[in-house]
Protein backbone atom coordinates (compact mmCIF):
# COMPACT_ATOMS: atom_id res chain seq x y z
CA UNK A 1 0.00 0.00 0.00
CA UNK A 2 2.71 2.45 0.83
CA UNK A 3 4.59 1.70 -2.20
CA UNK A 4 1.43 2.06 -4.19
CA UNK A 5 0.75 5.32 -3.23
CA UNK A 6 3.32 7.94 -4.72
CA UNK A 7 2.80 5.74 -7.98
CA UNK A 8 -0.44 7.48 -8.21
CA UNK A 9 0.14 10.53 -6.68
CA UNK A 10 2.56 11.76 -8.99
CA UNK A 11 0.19 10.80 -11.90
CA UNK A 12 -2.73 13.02 -10.37
CA UNK A 13 -0.31 15.48 -9.94
CA UNK A 14 0.58 15.24 -13.56
CA UNK A 15 -3.36 15.38 -14.96
CA UNK A 16 -4.76 17.57 -12.39
CA UNK A 17 -3.62 21.29 -12.82
CA UNK A 18 -6.83 22.38 -11.23
CA UNK A 19 -6.73 24.72 -8.69
CA UNK A 20 -7.59 23.42 -5.34
CA UNK A 21 -10.38 25.40 -3.32
CA UNK A 22 -9.17 24.32 0.55
CA UNK A 23 -12.18 25.63 2.28
CA UNK A 24 -14.11 22.48 1.32
CA UNK A 25 -12.34 19.43 2.41
CA UNK A 26 -12.64 17.37 -0.36
CA UNK A 27 -10.34 15.29 -2.55
CA UNK A 28 -10.28 14.90 -6.14
CA UNK A 29 -10.32 11.15 -7.55
CA UNK A 30 -7.65 10.83 -10.29
CA UNK A 31 -9.32 10.88 -13.85
CA UNK A 32 -10.04 7.21 -14.28
CA UNK A 33 -10.39 7.60 -17.94
CA UNK A 34 -7.24 6.04 -18.94
CA UNK A 35 -6.73 3.35 -16.64
CA UNK A 36 -7.85 -0.16 -16.53
CA UNK A 37 -9.40 -2.16 -14.10
CA UNK A 38 -5.99 -3.29 -11.55
CA UNK A 39 -5.95 0.67 -11.78
CA UNK A 40 -9.15 1.22 -10.12
CA UNK A 41 -9.08 -1.06 -7.80
CA UNK A 42 -5.58 0.05 -6.67
CA UNK A 43 -7.53 3.73 -6.33
CA UNK A 44 -10.09 2.33 -4.11
CA UNK A 45 -7.48 1.63 -1.88
CA UNK A 46 -5.62 4.67 -1.91
CA UNK A 47 -8.85 6.38 -0.90
CA UNK A 48 -9.11 4.12 1.70
CA UNK A 49 -6.04 4.49 3.80
CA UNK A 50 -6.35 8.63 2.57
CA UNK A 51 -9.40 8.83 3.71
CA UNK A 52 -7.92 7.70 6.90
CA UNK A 53 -5.35 10.08 6.84
CA UNK A 54 -7.47 13.21 5.95
CA UNK A 55 -9.57 12.08 9.18
CA UNK A 56 -6.24 12.71 10.94
CA UNK A 57 -6.36 16.01 10.31
CA UNK A 58 -3.55 16.01 7.19
CA UNK A 59 -5.23 18.10 4.94
CA UNK A 60 -3.14 20.44 4.68
CA UNK A 61 -0.20 18.48 3.20
CA UNK A 62 -2.61 17.18 0.88
CA UNK A 63 -3.60 20.40 0.08
CA UNK A 64 -0.46 22.10 -1.01
CA UNK A 65 0.37 19.10 -3.02
CA UNK A 66 -2.82 19.31 -4.92
CA UNK A 67 -4.29 16.23 -3.62
CA UNK A 68 -7.12 14.35 -4.63
CA UNK A 69 -10.86 16.38 -3.69
CA UNK A 70 -12.66 14.32 -2.24
CA UNK A 71 -15.13 14.05 0.51
CA UNK A 72 -13.32 12.06 3.64
CA UNK A 73 -16.66 9.75 4.48
CA UNK A 74 -17.42 9.22 0.53
CA UNK A 75 -14.80 6.16 -0.43
CA UNK A 76 -16.24 4.07 2.68
CA UNK A 77 -19.79 4.97 1.49
CA UNK A 78 -19.19 4.29 -2.12
CA UNK A 79 -16.96 0.72 -1.35
CA UNK A 80 -19.43 -0.43 1.25
CA UNK A 81 -22.99 -0.07 -0.24
CA UNK A 82 -22.71 0.19 -3.82
CA UNK A 83 -19.07 -1.11 -5.84
CA UNK A 84 -18.96 -1.07 -8.88
CA UNK A 85 -21.58 1.09 -10.59
CA UNK A 86 -21.34 3.90 -8.39
CA UNK A 87 -17.22 4.04 -8.71
CA UNK A 88 -18.58 3.88 -13.21
CA UNK A 89 -21.00 7.06 -12.44
CA UNK A 90 -18.51 9.00 -10.49
CA UNK A 91 -16.32 8.86 -12.93
CA UNK A 92 -18.99 10.20 -15.30
CA UNK A 93 -19.76 12.85 -13.52
CA UNK A 94 -16.01 13.96 -12.57
CA UNK A 95 -15.29 13.88 -16.62
CA UNK A 96 -18.22 16.18 -17.12
CA UNK A 97 -17.00 18.96 -14.07
CA UNK A 98 -13.24 18.57 -15.25
CA UNK A 99 -13.63 21.38 -16.97
CA UNK A 100 -15.00 23.63 -14.44
CA UNK A 101 -12.02 23.94 -12.86
CA UNK A 102 -12.87 22.95 -8.85
CA UNK A 103 -14.48 19.50 -8.90
CA UNK A 104 -16.65 18.65 -6.46
CA UNK A 105 -16.22 14.65 -6.40
CA UNK A 106 -19.70 13.72 -4.89
CA UNK A 107 -22.25 10.64 -5.88
CA UNK A 108 -24.75 13.49 -6.71
CA UNK A 109 -24.08 16.80 -8.67
CA UNK A 110 -25.81 18.41 -5.88
CA UNK A 111 -23.59 17.67 -3.14
CA UNK A 112 -22.00 19.94 -1.37
CA UNK A 113 -23.74 22.77 -3.00
CA UNK A 114 -27.13 24.20 -1.74
CA UNK A 115 -28.36 24.85 -5.42
CA UNK A 116 -31.53 23.31 -6.41
CA UNK A 117 -32.12 20.02 -7.94
CA UNK A 118 -32.32 19.74 -11.68
CA UNK A 119 -34.90 18.04 -12.69
CA UNK A 120 -32.69 15.95 -15.31
CA UNK A 121 -30.01 15.47 -12.49
CA UNK A 122 -32.96 13.83 -10.13
CA UNK A 123 -34.24 11.74 -13.15
CA UNK A 124 -30.99 10.09 -13.14
CA UNK A 125 -30.62 9.44 -9.42
CA UNK A 126 -34.05 7.77 -9.65
CA UNK A 127 -32.85 5.67 -12.60
CA UNK A 128 -29.82 4.14 -10.70
CA UNK A 129 -31.27 3.52 -7.51
CA UNK A 130 -33.83 1.53 -9.58
CA UNK A 131 -31.30 0.07 -11.45
CA UNK A 132 -28.99 -1.09 -8.55
CA UNK A 133 -32.33 -2.44 -6.64
CA UNK A 134 -34.08 -4.33 -9.04
CA UNK A 135 -32.94 -4.33 -12.44
CA UNK A 136 -35.80 -5.26 -14.24
CA UNK A 137 -37.80 -2.55 -13.81
CA UNK A 138 -35.44 -0.06 -14.84
CA UNK A 139 -37.06 0.20 -18.78
CA UNK A 140 -34.41 -1.29 -20.79
CA UNK A 141 -37.20 -3.62 -22.75
CA UNK A 142 -35.99 -7.29 -23.11
CA UNK A 143 -36.01 -8.56 -26.48
CA UNK A 144 -38.39 -11.65 -26.57
CA UNK A 145 -35.51 -14.33 -27.31
CA UNK A 146 -37.04 -17.65 -29.25
CA UNK A 147 -34.83 -20.40 -30.34
CA UNK A 148 -33.90 -20.84 -33.28
CA UNK A 149 -36.36 -23.52 -35.43
CA UNK A 150 -34.13 -27.19 -35.69
CA UNK A 151 -35.15 -28.55 -38.65
CA UNK A 152 -34.61 -31.94 -40.41
CA UNK A 153 -35.05 -33.65 -43.76
CA UNK A 154 -36.79 -36.50 -44.04
CA UNK A 155 -36.32 -38.36 -46.95
CA UNK A 156 -36.40 -35.83 -49.72
CA UNK A 157 -39.49 -34.45 -49.98
CA UNK A 158 -40.52 -33.79 -46.39
CA UNK A 159 -38.90 -31.87 -43.83
CA UNK A 160 -39.65 -31.80 -39.75
CA UNK A 161 -40.01 -29.73 -37.34
CA UNK A 162 -38.33 -30.43 -34.24
CA UNK A 163 -38.92 -27.98 -31.84
CA UNK A 164 -42.29 -26.82 -33.21
CA UNK A 165 -43.70 -27.47 -29.48
CA UNK A 166 -41.39 -25.99 -27.64
CA UNK A 167 -41.85 -22.31 -30.01
CA UNK A 168 -45.40 -23.00 -29.26
CA UNK A 169 -45.42 -23.24 -25.69
CA UNK A 170 -42.81 -20.27 -25.76
CA UNK A 171 -45.40 -18.26 -27.79
CA UNK A 172 -48.69 -19.54 -25.93
CA UNK A 173 -50.11 -20.37 -28.71
CA UNK A 174 -51.96 -23.61 -29.83
CA UNK A 175 -50.00 -25.78 -31.55
CA UNK A 176 -53.14 -26.15 -34.37
CA UNK A 177 -53.33 -22.13 -34.78
CA UNK A 178 -49.60 -22.61 -35.29
CA UNK A 179 -49.74 -25.04 -37.40
CA UNK A 180 -52.40 -23.90 -39.35
CA UNK A 181 -50.19 -20.18 -40.08
CA UNK A 182 -47.82 -22.57 -40.95
CA UNK A 183 -48.93 -24.56 -43.83
CA UNK A 184 -50.95 -22.00 -45.35
CA UNK A 185 -47.97 -19.71 -45.64
CA UNK A 186 -46.08 -22.46 -46.95
CA UNK A 187 -48.78 -23.48 -49.23
CA UNK A 188 -47.90 -27.19 -48.70
CA UNK A 189 -50.14 -29.73 -46.30
CA UNK A 190 -48.25 -31.55 -43.17
CA UNK A 191 -49.34 -32.79 -39.93
CA UNK A 192 -48.15 -33.76 -35.87
CA UNK A 193 -46.12 -36.97 -35.76
CA UNK A 194 -45.68 -39.29 -32.51
CA UNK A 195 -43.18 -37.30 -30.97
CA UNK A 196 -45.34 -33.72 -31.80
CA UNK A 197 -43.04 -32.62 -34.49
CA UNK A 198 -44.30 -30.96 -37.53
CA UNK A 199 -43.71 -32.81 -40.70
CA UNK A 200 -44.31 -30.36 -43.78
CA UNK A 201 -44.48 -31.44 -47.43
CA UNK A 202 -41.59 -29.91 -49.42
CA UNK A 203 -38.10 -28.82 -48.68
CA UNK A 204 -37.82 -26.04 -46.36
CA UNK A 205 -34.80 -24.24 -44.85
CA UNK A 206 -34.68 -23.46 -41.31
CA UNK A 207 -34.33 -19.69 -42.27
CA UNK A 208 -37.58 -20.21 -44.08
CA UNK A 209 -39.68 -21.39 -40.81
CA UNK A 210 -38.07 -18.33 -38.66
CA UNK A 211 -38.91 -15.99 -41.57
CA UNK A 212 -42.64 -17.30 -41.14
CA UNK A 213 -42.56 -17.66 -37.82
CA UNK A 214 -41.58 -14.04 -37.49
CA UNK A 215 -44.56 -12.69 -38.67
CA UNK A 216 -46.95 -14.98 -37.42
CA UNK A 217 -45.32 -13.28 -33.65
CA UNK A 218 -46.11 -10.12 -35.53
CA UNK A 219 -49.23 -10.71 -36.54
CA UNK A 220 -50.74 -13.45 -33.40
CA UNK A 221 -48.67 -12.56 -30.28
CA UNK A 222 -47.21 -9.24 -30.14
CA UNK A 223 -49.39 -6.50 -28.42
CA UNK A 224 -49.58 -3.45 -31.00
CA UNK A 225 -50.06 -0.94 -27.66
CA UNK A 226 -46.94 -2.18 -25.77
CA UNK A 227 -45.15 -5.04 -27.90
CA UNK A 228 -45.05 -7.16 -25.01
CA UNK A 229 -45.48 -10.70 -26.31
CA UNK A 230 -47.49 -11.96 -23.32
CA UNK A 231 -51.11 -12.27 -25.20
CA UNK A 232 -53.57 -14.17 -25.29
CA UNK A 233 -55.78 -15.55 -28.42
CA UNK A 234 -59.05 -15.85 -27.85
CA UNK A 235 -61.91 -16.86 -30.15
CA UNK A 236 -65.37 -14.97 -29.41
CA UNK A 237 -68.26 -15.87 -31.75
CA UNK A 238 -65.79 -17.02 -35.14
CA UNK A 239 -63.33 -13.99 -34.62
CA UNK A 240 -60.00 -14.20 -33.38
CA UNK A 241 -59.35 -11.70 -30.54
CA UNK A 242 -56.07 -10.91 -28.76
CA UNK A 243 -55.78 -9.78 -25.52
CA UNK A 244 -52.88 -8.29 -23.98
CA UNK A 245 -51.71 -9.34 -20.08
CA UNK A 246 -49.46 -6.24 -19.80
CA UNK A 247 -51.53 -3.53 -21.17
CA UNK A 248 -54.88 -4.63 -21.29
CA UNK A 249 -55.79 -3.31 -25.13
CA UNK A 250 -57.21 -5.81 -27.79
CA UNK A 251 -57.19 -6.29 -31.08
CA UNK A 252 -58.98 -8.39 -33.83
CA UNK A 253 -56.80 -10.55 -35.92
CA UNK A 254 -57.64 -12.05 -39.42
CA UNK A 255 -58.26 -15.52 -39.30
CA UNK A 256 -55.93 -18.18 -41.33
CA UNK A 257 -56.90 -18.20 -45.12
CA UNK A 258 -55.11 -20.74 -46.86
CA UNK A 259 -55.98 -19.06 -50.36
CA UNK A 260 -55.23 -20.27 -53.41
CA UNK A 261 -53.49 -23.39 -54.00
CA UNK A 262 -52.65 -24.80 -57.36
CA UNK A 263 -52.45 -28.12 -58.11
CA UNK A 264 -49.22 -30.16 -58.11
CA UNK A 265 -48.04 -33.24 -59.04
CA UNK A 266 -49.75 -35.85 -61.40
CA UNK A 267 -53.65 -35.45 -62.09
CA UNK A 268 -55.56 -38.30 -62.64
CA UNK A 269 -57.31 -38.94 -65.76
CA UNK A 270 -60.60 -39.07 -64.49
CA UNK A 271 -60.21 -34.89 -63.21
CA UNK B 1 -73.05 10.40 -48.42
CA UNK B 2 -72.37 13.04 -50.82
CA UNK B 3 -75.70 15.06 -50.43
CA UNK B 4 -74.39 14.85 -46.64
CA UNK B 5 -70.95 16.50 -47.48
CA UNK B 6 -73.13 19.26 -49.17
CA UNK B 7 -75.19 19.95 -46.46
CA UNK B 8 -72.57 20.30 -43.61
CA UNK B 9 -69.37 21.76 -44.76
CA UNK B 10 -67.08 20.48 -42.19
CA UNK B 11 -63.06 20.95 -42.75
CA UNK B 12 -62.75 16.87 -41.69
CA UNK B 13 -65.04 14.34 -43.00
CA UNK B 14 -64.70 11.26 -41.06
CA UNK B 15 -66.12 9.08 -43.69
CA UNK B 16 -63.69 11.01 -46.00
CA UNK B 17 -61.64 7.18 -46.00
CA UNK B 18 -64.09 4.90 -45.84
CA UNK B 19 -65.60 6.56 -48.96
CA UNK B 20 -62.63 6.68 -50.47
CA UNK B 21 -62.26 4.50 -53.91
CA UNK B 22 -59.34 2.36 -52.63
CA UNK B 23 -61.03 1.99 -49.10
CA UNK B 24 -61.57 -1.86 -49.46
CA UNK B 25 -57.76 -2.52 -50.60
CA UNK B 26 -56.05 -1.30 -46.88
CA UNK B 27 -58.63 -3.08 -45.25
CA UNK B 28 -59.43 -6.90 -47.24
CA UNK B 29 -58.28 -6.53 -50.56
CA UNK B 30 -55.03 -7.96 -50.40
CA UNK B 31 -53.17 -8.84 -53.64
CA UNK B 32 -51.86 -12.04 -52.41
CA UNK B 33 -48.64 -13.26 -53.70
CA UNK B 34 -47.95 -16.76 -52.63
CA UNK B 35 -45.25 -19.22 -53.56
CA UNK B 36 -45.34 -23.31 -54.20
CA UNK B 37 -42.79 -25.25 -54.07
CA UNK B 38 -43.17 -28.53 -57.20
CA UNK B 39 -40.74 -31.38 -57.32
CA UNK B 40 -36.97 -30.46 -57.58
CA UNK B 41 -35.79 -26.84 -56.82
CA UNK B 42 -38.89 -25.60 -59.33
CA UNK B 43 -42.32 -23.42 -57.63
CA UNK B 44 -45.14 -21.66 -58.84
CA UNK B 45 -45.90 -18.38 -58.13
CA UNK B 46 -49.45 -17.47 -57.63
CA UNK B 47 -51.03 -13.64 -58.31
CA UNK B 48 -54.48 -13.62 -56.21
CA UNK B 49 -56.56 -10.72 -55.27
CA UNK B 50 -56.29 -8.50 -58.47
CA UNK B 51 -58.94 -6.06 -59.23
CA UNK B 52 -61.85 -7.39 -61.22
CA UNK B 53 -61.86 -4.39 -63.54
CA UNK B 54 -58.30 -5.60 -65.03
CA UNK B 55 -58.02 -7.84 -67.47
CA UNK B 56 -55.89 -10.78 -66.25
CA UNK B 57 -54.82 -12.07 -69.19
CA UNK B 58 -53.17 -8.72 -70.65
CA UNK B 59 -51.72 -8.34 -67.01
CA UNK B 60 -50.32 -12.10 -67.66
CA UNK B 61 -49.21 -11.75 -70.99
CA UNK B 62 -46.96 -8.35 -69.54
CA UNK B 63 -45.45 -10.71 -66.46
CA UNK B 64 -44.61 -13.37 -69.04
CA UNK B 65 -42.71 -11.17 -71.05
CA UNK B 66 -40.95 -9.23 -68.37
CA UNK B 67 -40.03 -11.98 -66.36
CA UNK B 68 -39.10 -14.69 -69.23
CA UNK B 69 -41.73 -17.60 -67.81
CA UNK B 70 -44.71 -18.95 -68.57
CA UNK B 71 -47.86 -18.75 -66.60
CA UNK B 72 -51.75 -18.99 -67.04
CA UNK B 73 -55.08 -17.57 -65.60
CA UNK B 74 -56.89 -20.20 -63.46
CA UNK B 75 -60.09 -20.36 -62.91
CA UNK B 76 -60.94 -20.72 -59.29
CA UNK B 77 -64.31 -21.39 -58.28
CA UNK B 78 -64.13 -19.41 -54.94
CA UNK B 79 -60.97 -16.97 -55.21
CA UNK B 80 -62.36 -16.20 -59.06
CA UNK B 81 -58.99 -16.15 -61.45
CA UNK B 82 -55.67 -16.28 -60.20
CA UNK B 83 -52.91 -15.88 -62.25
CA UNK B 84 -50.24 -18.60 -62.06
CA UNK B 85 -46.20 -18.05 -63.32
CA UNK B 86 -43.69 -20.82 -63.40
CA UNK B 87 -41.01 -19.87 -60.79
CA UNK B 88 -40.10 -18.41 -57.97
CA UNK B 89 -41.63 -14.57 -59.00
CA UNK B 90 -42.52 -13.11 -56.07
CA UNK B 91 -40.30 -10.10 -56.01
CA UNK B 92 -40.65 -10.12 -59.23
CA UNK B 93 -44.59 -9.75 -59.55
CA UNK B 94 -44.65 -6.99 -56.90
CA UNK B 95 -42.27 -4.41 -57.96
CA UNK B 96 -44.02 -4.93 -61.45
CA UNK B 97 -47.67 -4.53 -59.98
CA UNK B 98 -46.42 -1.66 -58.44
CA UNK B 99 -44.68 0.18 -61.02
CA UNK B 100 -47.45 -0.42 -63.22
CA UNK B 101 -49.87 0.81 -61.14
CA UNK B 102 -52.20 -2.08 -60.83
CA UNK B 103 -51.33 -2.31 -56.93
CA UNK B 104 -50.78 -0.45 -54.01
CA UNK B 105 -47.46 -1.10 -52.15
CA UNK B 106 -49.27 -1.61 -48.80
CA UNK B 107 -52.04 -3.84 -50.30
CA UNK B 108 -49.49 -6.42 -52.08
CA UNK B 109 -48.78 -9.08 -49.66
CA UNK B 110 -46.39 -11.55 -49.93
CA UNK B 111 -46.32 -15.31 -48.58
CA UNK B 112 -44.36 -18.01 -48.33
CA UNK B 113 -40.75 -18.18 -46.42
Amino acid sequence: MAEDNPNVDLKEEVAELAPFDPSKKKKKKKPVASSDLADDSLDKLTEKTESLSVSEGVENAFAGLKKKKKKPVEPDFLNEETGDAVEDLDDQIKEDEEGEGIVLQTRYPWEGTDRDYEYEELLGRVFNILRENNPELAGDRRRTVMRPPQVLREGTKKTVFVNFMDLCKTMHRQPEHVMNFLLAEMGTSGSLDGQQRLVVKGRFAPKNFEGILRRYVNEYVICNGCKSPDTILSKENRLFFLRCEQCGSGRSVAPIKAGFVARVGRRKAGT
Amino acid sequence: MSEVDVQIPTAFDPFAEANAEDSGAGSKEYVHIRIQQRNGRKSLTTVQGLKKEFSYNKILKDLKKEFCCNGTVVQDSELGQVIQLQGDQRKNVSTFLVQAGIAKKESIKIHGF
